[in-house]
């Protein structure tokens, strides 16, 4: 680990710190610039590609995200001086990416812009991550609102119901134009509740129950919790038809359970609910069902007469990019039609940044996750260490059941590519992922500091 | 805990390795299909994306392409569209291309790698070249001669010239404007439905998709083939024929069209110049179906592989036959059948020493600012005949266009000869007769002779006598004649 050249024990006793643990945030500021410089070439490449000349907005574009990331940065210099210097600069790459690839899907659809909306919540993105890192000073404090959260959680995925469907999924609060989709909170909502009860109860729940052949069961006592979040699971599948959502609580619970108790038996019992219940629901709920039509035949439609289906679609789009890619704002993605700013997002960057591109961006994820598991490995607490693993897993997850979706590998679900995507809910909750990450980070490098030194103060 | 934190992140590795490996097999492995889905639009679309190169007739422009304002944007236009349209076929978003506009397709549109000025540089760039032109070896002052002499009528002109091969002039009448589906939407489709109605087929290519009965100009080849085989002693000898002719193994008897004609015991040259058919049928069952077979195919008969660059219909010389049969075939009837420019070629081989050029439209593509991406050569079809036959029968044709039935054909200042035809069509004869005339010129002043030409009339109203393709044929053939002599001046 960096810095632990020395034995911690002894420079603990010797007055002048011999471990000294870099801030980095030089390297933060240098990244942050790398990555709005690459926005705005990406902006203006679309501009020049599209209408042979630099957007007229590419300088108040490049300033307002400019001045997004300082002030993010700024925030994190001072209040989280020790946070993994990679985190926040990969947010922003990834909004201003999302951002340019939804500005250039624009320019197909004049009459639906959506990239000045999606800045708008950018901006109240990061005005989040700044208040959760200047407010939030120790993650551990979560643990209070743990049974709040839970229930906010539960109210929140059970709201929309009483919303009209959107297509087909009832996933949204509509209030006049305004449109949310409650459930992208309910994710965190429900990460601090896992995190807090797992890290209570996990001895209860690694050495109590039965002992079945080589699978050792849990008492009934422990066990109904985790029933109960596998019957919402299948609520929110079946009451919102919305298959993402279920699959990516499910996976979050069974990924946390599993690094708590490290019992492979979880996991077992966890996959056999879970291809119990996906494959009843996906055989009678008529949604789920064409969905998985779709994943298995995606040009069924085409010998059908009827024309590609957003599938297929998709997969041209991907196709089309190849290697290389054609380059910003010269694909023709927008022929997916319907969801191609959001759920569809990745088959532009497929298509105009290519398989080099779209690895790219593969691995920009894979590095925030890998950062959060990080911090998780260097944290002492069990929850900051479940709550950590659990918010880099929901993003793994995420980026997994949606880019796996349009591309064909899994049945399609309707979910947002983390900060591509058109949507706000999506884009303000992954904001706040990446603030209660900064601030965990910070604690967990911050904490290789001997006791007493400057830095520890909270 | 951390060693179950480090399983999890194993497993996170395992469904990133998953999205790259099915991101690869999408965008490398499978691309290609996907790419040509008939139901991915994109290979369509960036067709479109940019104006298609154009075809010149004479240097110039005989097409365009106009911005849509739809998402397929250009469309193609043309100029002339119902004079050009033998040559240009169409090239439309909804029904494909056809003719030049297909065979130079990807010069036009700009696909071509020959047109970029680093080899593979599109396939590494995602960019495209713009279209290309197609220089045609057309005339234009002998195509609007050809398509103002066939007027309303029924009917097609192929014009070449005998020492390359050049096809001067490819018309066909009644005809259409690709012009009119060349986009989509229902103007496309209305006018696609109503020109494939038409009883007229608008879009039926006379000059070279259609084969009609040869009748007396498929003579020439009978002559060439008399000569070539040495069945008679020199054309001015007297041929023991029989006037009328009975055909051989039957009791059908066959007749002259002109009873003034002194067909009987006629020499070669006289019988030409007359258009005996005792004479042709007689001699024809005396070369032998072998030989008859072998000429023919030396003109292009039976060939289903000429190219113009668009396909030629395959011109017929049965080639199992009785000889009564072979008799009525050396007169270009039975099933003998011949596209216009195969009878174009007929007369060309004649015009050139009996060397017959493969004929060809396309002269050279260039990239879109005019450099040279490729030129054609003249290439020799095959050798139809031998020299001294091709001086005799050239002696027999201009005989044709000075005495005999082709006069309507004469140029002053040039040397011209030809053949007339009529051929019968129809159940027993009944439709109305084709018009047919082949003949080349040379100027006086010219060294060789400078075009060969193929007319025929299919509904030459006028009565069976007069017809004989020296009445409605022959001026249309000397119009596009003077034409090509008249431009080689200047």
């Amino acid at each position: 680990m960096t810095g632990s050249t020395g034995s911690p024990g002894t420079t603990a006793r010797s007055s002048v710190p011999a471990v000294r643990v870099p801030r980095r945030r030089g390297t933060e500021l240098a990244l942050i610039v790398l990555a709005v410089l690459l926005s705005v070439y990406g902006y203006c490449d679309v501009g020049l590609a599209k209408n042979g000349n630099v957007p007229p907005g590419a300088a108040g574009y490049g300033a307002g995200l400019g001045v997004l990331a300082l002030l993010a940065h700024v925030a994190v210099r001072f209040r989280a001086p020790y946070a993994d210097p990679l985190l926040l600069p990969i947010a922003v790459l990834l909004n201003g990416l999302g951002l340019v690839l939804i500005y250039r899907l624009d320019l197909e659809t004049p009459s639906d812009e959506a990239a000045p909306t999606q800045l708008i919540w950018s901006t109240l993105g990061v005005g989040l991550f700044i208040a959760f890192v200047v407010f939030l000073r120790d993650h551990r404090v979560l643990q209070r609102y743990a049974y709040l959260s839970v229930v906010a959680a539960l109210i929140l995925m059970i709201l929309p119901i009483f919303f009209p469907a959107v297509n087909g999924a009832r996933i949204w609060i509509r209030i006049g134009n305004f449109s949310i989709q409650p459930g992208e909170f309910a994710k965190i909502l429900l990460a601090i509740f896992f995190a807090t009860y797992l890290a209570a109860n996990r001895n209860a729940l690694t050495y109590t129950g039965k002992k079945f052949w080589k699978l050792q069961l849990p008492t009934m006592r422990v066990f109904a919790p985790i029933l109960a979040i596998w019957l919402i699971s299948v609520g929110v599948l079946v009451l919102e038809t919305d298959l993402g959502t279920s699959l990516l609580f499910f996976g979050l619970f069974i990924v946390m359970l599993y690094v708590a108790t490290g019992r492979g038996s979880w996991i077992a019992i966890g996959l056999v609910l879970a291809a119990a219940g996906a494959f009843v629901v996906a055989s009678f709920e008529p949604h789920v069902h064409s969905r998985v039509e779709d994943w298995l035949h995606p040009f069924a439609s085409i010998d059908a007469g009827d024309g590609p289906g957003q599938l297929a679609q998709s997969l041209f789009a991907f196709a089309a990019g190849g290697m290389l890619g054609t380059g910003l704002g010269l694909g023709h993605s927008i022929l997916i039609g319907f969801a191609a700013k959001s759920d569809f997002i990745l088959a532009t960057a497929g298509e105009e940044l290519g398989l080099v591109g779209l690895t790219a961006i593969f691995l920009l994820y894979a590095l925030l996750v890998e950062r959060g598991y990080r911090a998780g490995l260097a944290l002492r607490d069990p929850f900051g260490r479940l709550l950590s693993i659990g918010l880099a897993s929901i993003v793994a997850l995420q980026v997994f059941v949606i880019a796996g979706g349009v591309m064909g590998l899994i049945p399609l679900t309707g979910m947002a590519m983390p900060f591509l995507a058109q949507g706000g809910s999506s884009l303000v909750t992954n904001w706040i992922i990446v603030a209660i990450l900064v601030r965990v980070s910070d604690r967990a490098r911050g904490s290789l500091l001997p006791e007493g030194a400057p830095e520890a103060v909270t | 805990m951390t060693k179950y934190i480090r399983r999890a992140s194993a497993f996170c590795l395992i469904l990133l390795v998953a999205l790259l490996v099915n991101a690869a097999r999408v965008q490398v492995f499978q691309a290609g299909s996907l790419d040509d889905n008939s139901a991915n639009r994109r290979s369509t679309i960036q067709r479109y994306d940019q104006p298609r190169g154009n075809i010149l007739v004479n240097g110039k422009p005989i097409t365009g392409s106009k911005d849509s304002g739809q998402a397929l944007r250009y469309e193609r236009t043309y100029k002339n569209g119902p004079l050009y349209s033998p040559v240009t076929g169409y090239a439309s978003q909804t029904y494909g291309t056809t003719f030049v506009e297909s065979a130079e397709d990807d010069i036009l549109a700009g696909t071509d790698p020959m047109l970029s000025p680093i080899p593979f540089w599109n396939e590494i760039s995602r960019t495209q070249e713009p279209g290309g032109h197609v220089g045609t070896t057309v005339n234009a002052a002998a195509q609007q001669a050809a398509y103002a002499g066939l007027g309303g009528k029924k009917g097609a002109v192929a014009a070449i010239d005998p020492s390359t091969g050049k096809i001067l002039a490819l018309v066909s009448t009644p005809s259409y404007d690709p012009g009119d589906i060349a986009g989509t939407g229902s103007a496309t489709t209305d006018a696609w439905a109503r020109l494939n109605a038409s009883s007229d087929q608008p879009m039926l290519n006379r000059a070279i998709r259609q084969t009609y009965p040869p009748g007396s100009t498929f003579k020439v080849v009978t002559a060439a083939a008399v000569l070539e085989n040495d069945v008679v002693n020199g054309i001015s000898t007297p041929t023991d024929t029989p006037s009328p002719y009975t055909l051989p193994g039957t009791t059908t008897v066959l007749r002259n069209e002109s009873a003034s004609a002194a067909c009987e015991d006629a020499t070669l040259e006289y019988a030409l110049q007359v258009s005996c058919n005792t004479v042709f049928a007689n001699l024809g069952v005396k070369v032998g179906l072998a030989d008859m077979v072998k000429t023919s195919e030396n003109f292009g008969f039976n060939d289903s592989g000429v190219r113009v660059p668009m396909t030629a219909a395959r011109s017929n010389f049965d080639t199992d036959m009785n000889q009564s049969q072979l008799a009525l075939s050396s007169i270009g009837q039975f099933n003998t059948a011949a596209t216009p420019l195969q009878m174009a070629m007929v007369a060309a081989a004649v015009a050139n020493g009996g060397t017959l050029m493969s004929p060809y439209l396309v002269d050279r593509t260039t990239t879109s600012d005019g450099t040279t991406v490729s030129t054609t050569g003249s290439r020799t079809y095959k050798q139809a005949m031998s020299p001294y036959t091709a001086t005799q029968l050239q002696q027999m044709m201009v005989n044709v266009v000075e005495k005999g039935t082709g006069t309507n054909a004469r140029i002053s200042g040039a040397t011209v000869g030809g053949k007339t035809g009529t051929a019968q069509n129809g159940v027993n004869n009944e439709g109305v007769p084709y018009a047919w005339f082949i003949s080349y010129a040379q100027a006086d002043d010219a060294s060789q002779p400078q075009v060969a030409v193929a007319v025929v009339v299919e509904d030459a109203a006028a009565d069976r006598a007069d017809i004989s393709g020296g009445g409605s044929a022959a001026p249309i053939a000397r119009a596009v004649m003077e034409a090509v002599l008249n431009s080689a001046e200047h």
